[in-house]
């Protein structure tokens, strides 16, 4: 794992002595509020319905046992004992007090983390595939590119004042489990013509009031011209990009209304201008953080306890078909620890847990953590003879749930419960489909529902398989439907179904359609999206509304 | 065409803590809405909220809100000052009661 070098810790350390002065000047009243404004969004922290939120970069997910302990003394010493990790892989904050941000960064900074660029028009946290350096089907493990990207972009001085915000995603596998193709620009690793190491380059996708999916800018962009050629779009979208209209200033935009072509021209007269001033120090650079990421040394260890548990326990055999994933090793086994209880609220972890999930990655998993951008803590490295016991500990700690990939793990944005851009809540929502989708979800099998509470899309609905997007008609909340979208390496926007439902509607509505799924499927092995794909929305919409009258009477 | 002017209070957040605060009569901030000063007259609003953004010292981002008079005072008319006005999210809130800042928080301005 990358550890911050001395250049990294003064900078941030800098960056909280000066957020320290300026709070203090707020407080005062030196500053005023118009003033002090784009000095707290820089440090990320913003001001939602009922408190300040503070949102905190995981740099590609990925998190140290000790990083995680820190997460959970603040949520316990400065908050309300809880975090809510994202679907850009950070955590957020909720309830801090004005005045404690300051030690709440340098807590941070103590553990080489920081909320520098999680808000702004700047090139935001860099996301990564979260089974990276462990899943089977990769290539090259991605997040040395993601650190190489991350301190390029960290205060780029280019790159401060964008028309927009930028997201960029890494993924190393054929199998996107990043959403690259939802992203500004993604990243997918690909091996060259000599099998040196590169990307194909995807740009302008992005979900939002007007989502789009991502089109692939070059099929592959060499690994030593990678950062220039990064610079290079993001500097073409600098010059020409709407800053008149901050509806139409994201590079999707630019893309769409230039075409990919004419935008294509652009980035490779940049590419050719700045590409002789990149003379080998990023890669230099690349070369000294690979070796922070090298590949843990996994030990053996008996898989006994393994086959006992899988032969005895049938709610350890569960857990283990939808939570655990191979391994790029045999007796290894990547976990992921379910941040979706049934009825519970999705992403959030409480200071116990987060010190359990500490506790067991230093215990079984090489002192490793990820966030997964579907908001769930990943073990990469557990040596299948300790699954029993890692099961046994989250199961305690209530991160033990069963249903990874299944219906009830339903991504949400926090919604009208905290957000002040909402129009209708998100997390009761989530919360009431997956106790009405439990007792079947493991019959239907895959099935992503994915639900925002307002256009900006926080919570992917256009990508899931079923979409909810909550919307305010009149005072009332009210919950429309896209289905058949994809978030994977087939990526595609969802269709929009018919009129949207009230808020007790949903569970219901959403049941139809899994219950449509049931009786249209082949058998079991077509999943729920390929059901979809092969009989188009035409059933399902009609499910969802053909009996509106009887589940008002239910 | 002018629209009849909605009933509003003035809805902020407190700078120290973030929470939801309104403006009652006597100028004070109070953390229940049913405290707040209902606006019945357009003019008169807008000089209260010049007030309200003369007190950025204290508050942050007062704007008007729709409410409808009731029986216990003002009730929001929107679903976000609704939230906002039950003063917290419509969840249970996962997390260590008895952590520090929970008890501070709690201490309302």
């Amino acid at each position: 794992m990358y550890v911050h070098d001395e250049f990294d810790a003064a900078y941030v350390r800098e960056r909280v002595r000066q957020f320290r002065d300026q709070v203090e000047r707020r407080l005062s009243g030196a500053l005023t509020e118009e003033e002090f404004r784009p000095f707290r969004l820089m440090n990320g922290l913003y001001l939602q319905l009922h408190a300040y939120m503070l949102r905190v970069a995981i740099p590609y997910g990925t998190l140290s046992a000790r990083q995680m302990r820190q997460l959970a003394m603040i949520a316990d010493r400065w908050d309300r004992g809880y975090g809510h990790f994202t679907t850009r892989q950070n955590i957020q904050f909720n309830w801090p007090a004005l005045g404690d941000v300051p030690d709440i960064l340098e807590a941070l900074a103590e553990v080489g983390l920081h909320a520098i660029q999680t808000s702004g028009n700047t090139i935001r946290n860099v996301t990564a595939d979260h089974f990276a350096g462990a899943a089977r089907d990769e290539i090259e493990d991605p997040r040395p590119w993601a650190e190489l990207i991350r301190q390029w972009s960290t205060d780029h001085p280019e790159f401060q004042f964008l028309p927009r915000k930028f997201k960029i995603a890494i993924t190393g596998s054929p199998n996107d489990r990043a959403v690259t193709r939802a992203h500004d620009i993604g990243l997918r690793m690909v091996a060259g013509p000599d099998g040196a190491t590169g990307f194909e380059v995807i740009v302008g996708g992005g979900l939002g009031r007007s989502p789009m999916i991502g089109k692939v800018l070059r099929d592959f962009v060499g690994g030593a011209d990678l950062l220039p050629y990064l610079e290079a779009v993001v500097a073409a979208w600098n010059l020409v990009g709407r800053r008149d209209n901050k509806y139409k200033a994201r590079i999707k935009f630019t893309v769409h209304e230039l075409g990919l072509d004419a935008f294509r021209d652009l980035v490779e007269a940049e590419f050719a201008r700045r590409r002789p001033s990149f003379e080998g120090a990023d890669q230099a650079l690349l070369a000294r953080i690979r070796t922070q990421f090298a590949p843990p040394d996994l030990v053996s260890m008996p898989t006994e306890p393994f086959d006992r548990a899988m032969a005895t326990d049938p709610a350890f055999r569960a857990w283990v078909a939808t939570n655990v994933t191979p391994h790029r090793r045999d007796d290894h086994a990547i976990v992921t620890a379910s941040l979706k209880p049934h009825g519970g609220n999705p992403g959030d972890a409480t200071t116990e847990q987060m010190s359990v999930l500490a506790d067991l990655a230093e215990a079984h998993s090489h002192d490793e953590l990820r966030v997964s951008h579907q908001q769930n803590i990943i073990l990469p490295h557990v040596p299948k003879g300790a699954l029993p016991a890692v099961f046994a500990r989250l199961q305690a700690a209530g991160l033990g749930t069963g249903n990874a990939g299944l219906a009830s793990d339903i991504i949400a944005c926090p919604g009208l419960d905290y957000c002040g851009l909402a129009t209708a809540r998100s997390i009761p929502v989530a919360q009431a489909i997956s106790l009405r989708l439990r007792p079947i979800e493991a019959e239907v099998g895959p099935l992503q529902i994915k639900i925002s509470g307002c256009i900006n899309a926080c919570g992917h609905h256009h990508v899931g398989d079923i979409g909810i997007l909550g919307l305010d008609r009149a005072g009332v909340e009210n919950y429309q439907f896209t289905l058949g979208g994809r978030a994977d390496e087939r990526a595609r926007l969802g269709e929009r179904m018919g009129p949207g439902f009230a808020f007790d509607e949903v569970p219901a509505a959403v049941e139809r359609m899994v219950r449509a799924y049931l009786a249209l499927r082949r058998d079991p092995s077509e999943t729920f999206a390929d059901a979809v794909e092969r009989l188009g929305t035409g059933p399902f919409k009609a499910a969802l509304y053909e009996t509106r009258q009887d589940a008002d009477a239910a | 065409m002018s629209r009849r002017f909605t009933p509003s209070v003035i809805s902020a957040n407190d700078l120290m803590t973030g929470r939801p605060v309104w403006l009652a009569a006597d100028d004070r901030w109070v953390d229940d809405i049913a405290r707040a000063e209902i606006l019945e007259d357009e003019a008169h609003a807008e000089i209260r909220l010049l007030t309200a953004n003369a007190d950025s010292e204290r508050v942050v981002g007062p704007a008007l809100a729709p409410v409808r008079p009731g029986p216990a005072g003002p009730e929001p008319m929107t679903p976000r000052e609704r939230i906002r006005a039950r003063g917290g999210p419509s969840i249970p809130l996962p997390g260590n009661v008895t952590s520090t800042a929970r008890k501070a928080n709690d201490v309302r301005p």
